[in-house]
């Protein structure tokens, strides 16, 4: 097993991925793609789930070195849900991204994840927050993540705008995600997506074949 | 384990008090142009399938110290519980000793709760305990098994990251097997279907990679019980003596024979009574 990860800076698997999330008019869309890499040139899953729900309508997705986030997101699963029935009613998307802040910074030096946290909840509504690598958080109406992010921020700058419908925005983040995984080699296979609003939670799975193709493919 | 003093018990868990002595007799070995042995490693061909029924792991049963074959029948696909089976890859000791830690604690839970144990649960434990020594535990483990919620095959890495998915190969020789199943894998397969495919997809492991060989253990868990067949196929390799290898006392001529006297003095003596009465 060793030779397949020979350089690589992330010890083990590795989800070199695309991930985002973007606010619309109502909620928010989670999605991130679902391939596992190791070492830049092995697929170690071609249907690995980026997309972790940490409560009822909070998910988070993840970055960086496959084992570390696992493990944080265990982690905060269990204290968010702690949280929130010690304080008798769900948690605030802040409050969850603040769990995993805590546990990014002062674990620095052994954790090697970003996350993007995203819900939504009765007092602001639909929120994404950004969680990097150092323990950096920060609120924003929409993020992208990810090694495969780098392809795609022109084109989200561009095309984003604020209180978006369901469906434009739906057709925004899996532009974007089918942009970003036509260009990064460790992101790829479906996409994933959730769509989170006060009424419940909606998984939308776009098969690699039924993306959106653009005009050089 | 010989313990200096046996009335005391060891610390429960993983002890790398060995780490320090090891150093010191690397630095000690050095000097002498000797090696210290490197550790046994399994180099191996593991696989596994979900079926229509249940779980289907199988695995080779070689195992190789360096260049040398240690164990020409070794057992890689362990007991977790009666209904959860796990493959290990990598170094033999830790596969071994970490599913030995894993079946322990499930027996305890399962008389305390009163519950069988889900696989979920044995993935999540593997995963918390190798994660806690952050890759130093060389196991690559497969998981499967049967329990109330269904069939589950789970997949857990040295650094403690887990996946579930329905077919899988690990070790050395897993990029062969790969091969072999992403053509062969059909979801919902027969139970006799899946054996044949996992049966060939070690078999193409042995023939391609240098350290899977020998012989093929097949695990078939289902809702009615676990069927071990060891050994599901022989190698087809086997090698026969062909002459008799004992020497009759007398064989090596003595031309000199020199005795020394060793001078030794009684420096203690000590006299114990024993009670006969």
């Amino acid at each position: 097993m060793e030779r397949h990860y020979m350089d690589s800076k992330i010890k083990g698997v590795s989800t070199g991925t695309t991930i985002l999330a973007v606010t619309f008019n109502g909620g928010v869309i989670i999605g991130s793609d679902s391939r596992a890499s190791m070492g830049g040139n092995y697929v170690c899953s071609k249907t690995i789930n980026k997309l972790i729900q940490v409560h009822d309508r909070i998910f988070c997705c993840i970055a960086g070195s496959l084992a570390d986030a696992q493990a944080v997101t265990k982690t905060a699963k269990f204290q968010i849900s702690l949280h929130s029935i010690q304080m008798e009613s769900p948690p605030l998307v802040k409050a969850a991204a603040s769990v995993m802040k805590e546990l990014c910074y002062n674990n620095k030096e052994e954790l090697q994840a970003g996350f993007i946290t995203a819900g939504w909840d009765k007092k602001k509504g639909p929120q994404v927050y950004t969680v990097a690598l150092g323990g950096m958080l920060l609120s924003l109406p929409f993020t992208i993540g990810g090694s495969g992010s780098t392809y795609i921020y022109g084109y989200t700058d561009a095309k984003y705008k604020p209180d978006m419908s369901r469906e434009e925005c739906l057709q925004f983040a899996t532009n974007a995600l089918a942009l970003a995984m036509g260009r990064d080699n460790v992101s790829g296979g479906v996409a994933h997506l959730v769509v989170i609003t006060e009424g419940g939670v909606e998984h939308v799975v776009i098969p690699g074949d039924k993306l959106p193709k653009f005009h050089d493919e | 384990m010989a313990l200096p003093n046996v009335l005391e018990t060891p610390p429960s868990g993983f002890n790398f008090e060995n780490v320090f002595r090891n150093v010191a007799l690397e630095g000690l070995l050095e000097g002498g142009r000797t090696k210290a042995p490197k550790p046994m490693k399994t180099g191996t061909t593991i696989a596994g399938v979900v079926c229509k029924d249940g779980v289907v792991l199988g695995a080779d049963t070689r195992a190789t110290s360096s260049e040398v074959v240690a164990d020409k029948m070794c057992a890689k696909i362990h007991y977790i519980a009666p209904n959860i089976y796990c493959c290990g890859a990598g170094t033999a000791a830790d596969t071994e000793k970490t599913t030995d830690l894993l079946s322990s604690n499930l027996t305890i839970f399962s008389m305390d709760s009163g519950r069988n144990p889900r696989v979920v649960m044995a993935a999540n434990i593997l995963q918390d305990m190798l994660f806690r020594y952050r890759g130093q535990i060389g196991a690559h483990l497969i998981l499967g098994g049967v329990d109330c919620t269904g069939s589950h095959l789970y997949t857990v890495g040295p650094y403690g990251d887990i996946d579930k998915v329905t077919y899988l190969a690990m070790g050395s020789g897993d990029l062969a097997a790969l091969g072999i199943l992403e053509d062969r894998f059909k979801p919902n397969m027969e139970l006799e279907e899946a054996k044949e495919l996992v049966r060939d997809a070690i078999h193409s492991g042995i023939m391609s990679d240098l350290g899977s060989g020998n012989n093929i253990d097949i695990c078939v868990i289902t809702k009615q019980g676990v069927d071990y067949l060891r050994p599901y196929q022989e190698s087809e390799f086997k090698d026969k003596r062909q002459m008799r290898y004992k020497y009759h006392p007398g064989t090596t001529p003595i031309l000199t024979e020199k005795i020394v006297p060793l001078q030794m003095e009684v420096v203690q003596e000590t006299v114990q009574r024993m009670d006969t009465a």
